[in-house]
């Protein structure tokens, strides 16, 4: 694949990606969603959850107020039980990042940061870039971006190409998470493009959605980008990350994602380092089943902290 | 901050074992003997012998049941023909009444029999839940709704029953193969004496229980457990008007010699060698699904099984890296545990026909790939498993293990994949995977077989025909020419 | 001084004794060959070799075909009348026999509206039934009419796509092989369609039990040799369709009896 990329009729290569068949994957993620996790192995796969959540904000109402709030919840999930682990990192947008970055210091929380344009991605590609640096001179460990879905779309997947290839050059060290924004892909064929061509052009992680357009993460289209990551893997060697973002709200959700990872993926991605949930509201719903399992009582929201 | 001291990841990532997730038992109640179910009623055998059927998961017998000889066949015949006189006779709409009453009575204790379905034969209880039992009560809906529309069905054939039904079912899918020959036979206006395999008679039991709550009139529907002789008593006997039978080929042909020249009407659902061909444009992750769908859904015991896999010679290698690796996430043990993927093996004798194919397939050189996976220590258990390297004359590549054993042969081009694929004395079912639209027509084209899927494998539906060409047997269930098996026409 | 005929067998294209050398006098006068397991063997597998071609030509090709056979009945009607023994009675038979391969020839391209059915399943697939040839058919014509009982049978198994080796009525064979003639002038790729006479006695045995015969249109046999050919058709699983009341008829059903029917499912998704 990576030498396939360096071709110069990159579009050609695209197109010969092998298909993906609809009905065969959605069914095929229908049935591990019907896994029944439990007991001891439903807790360490809500412990697991929470160490993988980029707890995130991306409103353009959010002020360093909700930042700081929301920075705190990471760190401490659930004030007085320190069995609880933090959250893998905070998400904000470029703007928060130093105000994230100030109250997480020391933490082991990461500060991720979306760019590029982010959602829409339709800007000039020299923006982009310096967003990115910004972001990153502001001390995010972790970037967010977006590819641009009208070059894709219209099929130049070569400015697709050399844009991650330009971010992921200004990332430096820092982590980089594609967002292919599948909900735009239209269908799972162009999805498996996308997917190899983030991971070809330099993706660490490759991420569903933005989380600003329906439908954002599902349990197929993650399928499928696990399928691509477990064949990139098998033919470069090299083990990219996956994030699922967007609607993931419930614990049964997190712990689906989890076995279609586990069963597709393999143990050596249940591991923050290669494995992100992309969610604002979901920490609380594990808080409550966490709870639930240890005390045997449903549980109400009054208890738990928003923020 | 202080943050928690959290587990190393690798010490973490072997915890995701999925702990046990048993289905719940106690809502059920096997009784500790059974008797027969003859003219509405459950009645002691004449034999006045039992045989224990055992749950092959635990080798623990469940229950004893019946042993019906001849007397206690006659018996079941003779109450079959009384109830035809009025049951054919009963308006179409009353008898789809009934129909619909049990497809709506299994619906409702769909939780009980599909535990009954897999404690008795084994099967993961995931599948017994989402597709036997299902499955079973939409056939008999399906039909339900035939019963009052014969004269459309058959416009200008003046349809008629066919009296009593003789039908002798299998151990792969008891109560779907019950509900694939009763509920057409009860539509057309037909009487049904049914014998369930000595493996697995309990969802037939339950059945006759919910024939009882349904009110239907004693008579239309009688169950005699047994063995092979039962079975050939109730195929033999002369009051009989229709036979219907699913099972081994072997047995086919010894029924189709039993009733010759007996004017009997006669369909025969029977064994298969399907082949299983992925081209090399073929959608692969799902392929991969299809492959394993094919050969370990139900433990490989499916008539229909996709156990010979023709894999196009350019794409052997990421396919069989792809096949292995998901070998190893298919989890074998308990069948009632939830997410079981492959159960028990139906029974010893299956066990040992298995082991002995299996050994052959070493023995005439072919290279066999098993899984690691801890399998439980008491009851029938077989590895999922690969042969690779095998000749199209290997005893694994020509017989029907009906066991979780794929044969894996590689093909070049398309027409070696059709002679290859058709070149076997059976031709039920085939598979097709591939991109390309215009080459899985000139495939379904080619395929000698009663059923082709093309991107999917072993899907079911009470509207769709299935049977097979050649030694397959011949007739079909399903569909409105399902029906047709169950009428006499003009 | 007239020229006389040999009446042969149509194997494979071809017009050949039987290679037994054996004769038969079915009418008292003429020489009729009593053919042999390996006359029937030998069509059985040029049947099976004309039947990939046949079974795939289009079904309007085929009909075409059955059409030219009742062109080139119609142009002998009264060779054929006069070998039914002459007379009314024997020109209706032929008529009707004239009609019969016009009225298959009209099925052919029909068949599949007729029989086949698009099945709703419970699911994203497409999922369809269409009607298919069965294979190599046996057929036994019925002893009477001759000719007619022969192409009522014939023609519907023709008409779906099955290549044929007919047993021809056993006191009665001439117009049976006569008919031949005809078959070879109608345009069927050699072996689609074989007639033999004989013993019904000798070669239905060898019929039933020939494991490259995949159907066996009965309507010929008598109540015992019914019952003996399903016994042997058991070796291999053979279709045996009995003679039935409406033998006589013109049906399709007489065509799909001799059918298989394959289902093919297919998700529908993008």
């Amino acid at each position: 694949m990576a030498t396939a990329i360096s071709l110069s009729h990159l579009g050609s290569v695209m197109r010969g990606v092998r298909s993906v068949d609809q009905v065969g994957v959605e069914e095929r993620a229908a049935g591990l969603a019907k896994r029944s996790i439990k007991k001891a192995s439903k807790l360490w796969a809500l412990d697991l959850a929470i160490r993988c959540i980029d707890l995130t904000t991306l409103e353009g109402a959010d002020t360093p107020g909700k930042v700081t709030a929301l920075c705190a919840k990471g760190v401490r999930p659930q004030p007085g039980d320190p069995s609880i682990p933090s959250v893998g990192a905070i998400c904000v947008y470029p703007s928060l990042v130093a105000t994230a970055v100030a109250h997480l210091r020391g933490s082991g929380v990461k500060v991720a940061s979306v760019a590029t344009a982010f959602p829409s991605g339709q800007s000039f590609t020299s923006i982009k870039v310096a967003e990115t640096r910004e972001a990153l001179a502001a001390g995010a460990d972790e970037l967010d971006m977006v590819i641009d879905r009208g070059a894709f779309l219209s099929g130049d997947y070569q400015k697709v190409y050399d844009e991650i290839g330009s971010v992921k050059e200004a990332c430096g060290s820092a982590h980089l998470k594609v967002i292919l924004e599948t909900g735009e892909l239209g269908t799972y064929d162009n999805v498996r493009r996308a997917s190899i061509l983030a991971m070809a052009a330099g993706a660490d992680f490759i991420k569903t959605s933005t989380g600003k357009i329906t439908p954002a993460a599902t349990l197929p289209v993650s399928l499928v980008m696990m399928e691509c990551i477990r064949d990139f893997s098998r033919e470069t060697g090299k083990q990219i990350g996956f994030k699922p973002a967007g609607g993931i709200r419930t614990s049964k959700q997190a712990i689906a994602y989890l076995v279609v990872l586990y069963e597709t993926l393999g143990p050596d991605w249940m591991t923050p380092e290669r494995f992100r949930l992309g969610a604002s509201s979901l920490l609380n719903d594990i808080l409550m089943q966490i709870e639930k399992e240890r005390s045997g009582a449903y549980q109400s929201a009054d208890y738990f902290s928003v923020d | 901050m202080a943050i928690a001291k959290r587990p190393s990841t690798e010490m973490g990532q072997r915890l995701f074992e999925y702990a046990a997730a048993p289905e719940a038992t106690d809502h059920l109640k096997i009784a500790d003997s059974y008797a027969l179910f003859v003219g509405g009623r459950f009645v002691e055998p004449h034999s006045r012998r039992r045989f224990a059927t055992v749950n092959p998961a635990t080798e623990e017998t469940l229950s004893e049941v019946a042993e019906a000889d001849e007397t206690d066949v006659d018996r079941a015949v003779t109450a079959a023909a009384d109830a035809f006189r009025s049951w054919s006779r009963l308006s179409g709409a009353k008898r789809a009444r009934y129909i619909f009453r049990l497809s709506r009575l299994m619906q409702e204790r769909a939780r009980e029999l599909a535990v009954l379905e897999t404690m008795d034969g084994g099967k993961p209880i995931k599948e017994s839940r989402d597709v036997d039992v299902p499955l079973a009560a939409a056939h008999f809906f399906y039909y339900a709704g035939w019963a009052d529309k014969l004269e459309w069905a058959f416009p200008n054939r003046r349809p008629r029953p066919l009296g009593v039904a003789a039908q002798v079912i299998p151990w792969n899918f008891p109560l779907l193969m019950l509900a694939w020959k009763i509920a057409p036979a009860l539509a057309a206006g037909n009487t049904v004496v049914l014998k369930p395999a000595e493996t697995t008679p309990l969802s037939a039991l339950a059945f006759a229980d919910i024939c009882q709550q349904a009110d239907l009139p004693p008579g239309v529907v009688n169950i005699v457990t047994g063995a092979g002789s039962t079975g050939a008593a109730v195929v033999g006997h002369p009051g009989v008007g229709k036979v219907a039978f699913t099972g081994s080929t072997e047995v086919g042909k010894q029924i189709q010699r039993a009733t010759a020249g007996s004017g009997k009407h006669l369909t025969l659902e029977l064994g298969g060698k399907a082949a299983n061909i992925v081209f090399e444009d073929a959608p692969l992750d799902q392929a991969i699904e299809g492959i394993v769908n094919g050969i370990y859904f139900n433990q490989g015991h499916v008539c229909c099984a996709g156990s010979r896999l023709l894999v196009q010679e350019s794409i052997v290698e990421p396919l069989l890296a792809k096949l292995k690796s998901r070998l190893g996430t298919l989890r074998v043990g308990d069948p009632l545990d939830k997410n079981t993927d492959v159960g028990a093996i139906n029974s010893r004798a299956q066990l040992e026909k298995i082991e002995g194919l299996v050994n052959s397939g070493i023995e005439e050189g072919a290279e066999i790939y098993q899984p690691e996976c801890r399998l439980p220590e008491r009851g029938y258990w077989f590895r999922p498993t690969i042969f690779t390297n095998v000749a199209q004359s290997y005893r694994i590549a020509r017989e029907e293990i009906f066991g979780p054993v794929l044969s894996v042969l590689t093909f070049r081009t398309p027409d070696e994949a059709v002679e290859k694929a058709n070149n076997t004395p059976y031709g039920l079912s085939a598979g097709v995977w591939t991109d390309k639209g215009s080459r899985i027509l000139w495939l379904v084209e080619r395929m000698r077989a009663g059923v082709v899927w093309a991107n999917t494998f072993n899907r079911f539906d009470p509207t769709s025909p299935f049977g097979g060409y050649k030694e397959s047997g011949f007739g079909r269930e399903g569909g409105l020419h399902g029906l047709a098996a169950y009428v006499e026409l003009s | 001084m007239d020229v006389r005929k040999t009446y042969k067998l149509y194997a494979a294209g071809e017009f050949v004794r039987s290679e037994s050398g054996r004769t038969y006098k079915p009418d008292g006068q003429n020489n009729v060959p009593r053919s042999s397991r390996k006359d029937l063997r030998d069509m059985v597998k040029a049947a099976r070799g004309a039947f990939p071609g046949w079974s795939r030509r289009t079904a309007m090709n085929r009909g075409q075909v059955l059409y030219r056979v009742a062109e080139m009945l119609d142009g002998r009607r009264a060779e054929f009348r006069d070998l039914l023994g002459g007379g009314r009675a024997a020109g209706r038979q032929v008529d009707a026999a004239v009609e019969t391969w016009v009225w298959y020839a009209g099925w052919t391209d029909k068949l599949h509206q007729f029989a086949g059915t698009v099945n709703p399943v419970a699911g994203p697939y497409f999922n369809f039934t269409l009607p298919e040839p069965t294979g190599v058919v046996g057929v036994v014509a019925p002893e009477e009419p001759a000719l007619l009982g022969l192409v009522r049978r014939l023609a519907a198994a023709l008409c779906g796509g099955n290549t044929v080796v007919a047993l021809a009525s056993e006191r009665a064979p001439l117009a049976a092989l006569t008919l031949g003639e005809v078959l070879a002038t109608s345009d069927f790729p050699p072996g689609v369609v074989n007639v033999l006479s004989g013993k019904r006695e000798e070669l239905l045995p060898w019929l039933a039990s020939h494991m490259d015969v995949n159907a066996i249109d009965a309507a010929g046999c008598t109540a015992d040799q019914l019952g003996q050919v399903q016994e042997a058709a058991a070796g291999n699983l053979k279709r045996v369709v009995p003679p039935g009341p409406g033998a006589e008829a013109l049906s399709p059903h007489a065509g799909l009896d001799l059918m298989e029917f394959k289902t093919v499912w297919h998700p529908i998704g993008v």
